[in-house]
């Protein structure tokens, strides 16, 4: 199979680019840096930790805020640890939720291990299983831009899985202290720090 | 009768505290609070597929503006510790009701061992723990914890003791 690889720095800065309401959940690792890198904001919730929880929090998130898209932008390796997440998520169906896989196929974190999507476990076929009404493999740029333009206005529950190339990219460290990152992302939303 | 159960005096206290996210995973000790929460509009009411996925979810609603309680067998602590550090790490309310298996009267040895454990573990990641063990005392606890959570930003966890609930029924 060969399928164009993004740059996992491009792929992020092309989806936040124009966000508008968009809040954003990375996971634990690259996606973290990766939004870092595309530009510090207040509507980044940066984890440092909770692996496997990425998606649960834009669940929760998305809840709470269903006037604003919500995306969570997560690796497939800390997708593969929360994959009940997948499911719970297909329950509920929350129309202003995205989450978004950035598969490389590897654990970049640790030594580029591979990760179970190296092996034949396909997110997308798990997601559409899991009752995701919007189901996409991004393979390119084209699929890139649509689906950056589908988070300016989301209105079904869509999983996407971004084919991304496995190459390490200069961490780009956010803050770190999780009470500061919480407290300004309830600012930017007008909520009680 | 006209007695208030105590899962309907948990419920009133989710109500009075503006809770919106209750999140669980199905409990026989929890069906009737479970059964409230599913009927009211203004409660989402989340199913996991396991408890973890409650932390998370807790602590996305308080990024929202919404408050979340969590539902849960003492099992399911176990599988939640990980998961408690972005809790702690972010202070993020985390108010937890715990039904208790494995410590009265209890059929299934497997059940012990965590049973065990539920008390000493949550203390270890930084929750305050509030052990009910007669229904008079579910409203009070119930409000502290709500209180503490929310207001303290805090992890606080009310154990349900098995007395509480009365023995899980096997041979019906």
């Amino acid at each position: 199979m060969t399928e164009a690889k993004l740059d996992r720095r491009a792929a992020m800065a092309a989806l936040v680019a124009n966000r508008n309401n968009l809040l954003v959940v990375p996971g634990l690792g690259s996606t973290t840096w990766d939004l870092a890198a595309a530009g510090d904001d207040p509507r980044n919730f940066y984890l440092w930790g909770a692996m496997g929880g990425a998606a649960m929090i834009g669940l929760g998130l998305a809840l709470a805020q269903p006037d604003r898209p919500v995306a969570v932008i997560t690796g497939d390796g800390e997708m593969l640890m929360g994959l009940g997440a997948l499911a719970t998520i297909g329950a509920k169906r929350p129309p202003n939720l995205a989450v978004i896989v950035f598969d490389n196929g590897v654990y970049g974190e640790t030594g580029m291990q591979p990760s179970h999507t190296s092996s034949g476990v396909d997110l997308v076929t798990v997601a559409k299983g899991a009752g995701f009404p919007v189901c996409l493999d991004v393979t390119g740029e084209a699929g890139l831009k649509d689906l950056a333009v589908r988070l300016g206005h989301l209105k079904e529950t869509t999983f996407a899985r971004v084919a991304i190339a496995p190459e390490e990219a200069p961490r780009v460290l956010p803050e770190r202290d999780g009470v500061a990152i919480k407290k300004r992302f309830r600012s930017a939303l007008g909520l009680d720090a | 009768m006209t007695e208030v159960s105590w899962p309907d005096r948990l419920f009133d206290a989710f109500k009075r505290a503006n809770v919106r996210q209750v999140g669980y995973v199905p409990d026989a000790g929890h069906s009737r609070l479970i059964a409230r929460c599913r009927a009211d509009a203004d409660i989402h009411d989340v199913a996991l597929t396991t408890e973890e996925e409650g932390i998370a979810l807790a602590a996305g609603a308080w990024l929202g503006g919404e408050r979340a309680a969590l539902l849960m067998q003492s099992s399911g602590v176990g599988n939640c510790i990980n998961m408690l550090s972005l809790a702690r790490s972010c202070r993020f309310p985390m108010p937890m009701f715990i039904t208790m298996r494995g410590e009265w009267e209890e059929f299934n040895p497997w059940q012990v061992p965590m049973g065990q454990a539920v008390e000493p573990v949550l203390k270890l990641c930084d929750a305050e723990v509030l052990r009910v063990r007669a229904p008079d005392e579910v409203e009070r606890a119930a409000e502290r914890a709500l209180q503490s959570a929310y207001g303290d930003e805090r992890i606080v966890a009310v154990i349900l003791s098995q007395e509480l609930i009365g023995r899980k029924v096997w041979v019906k």
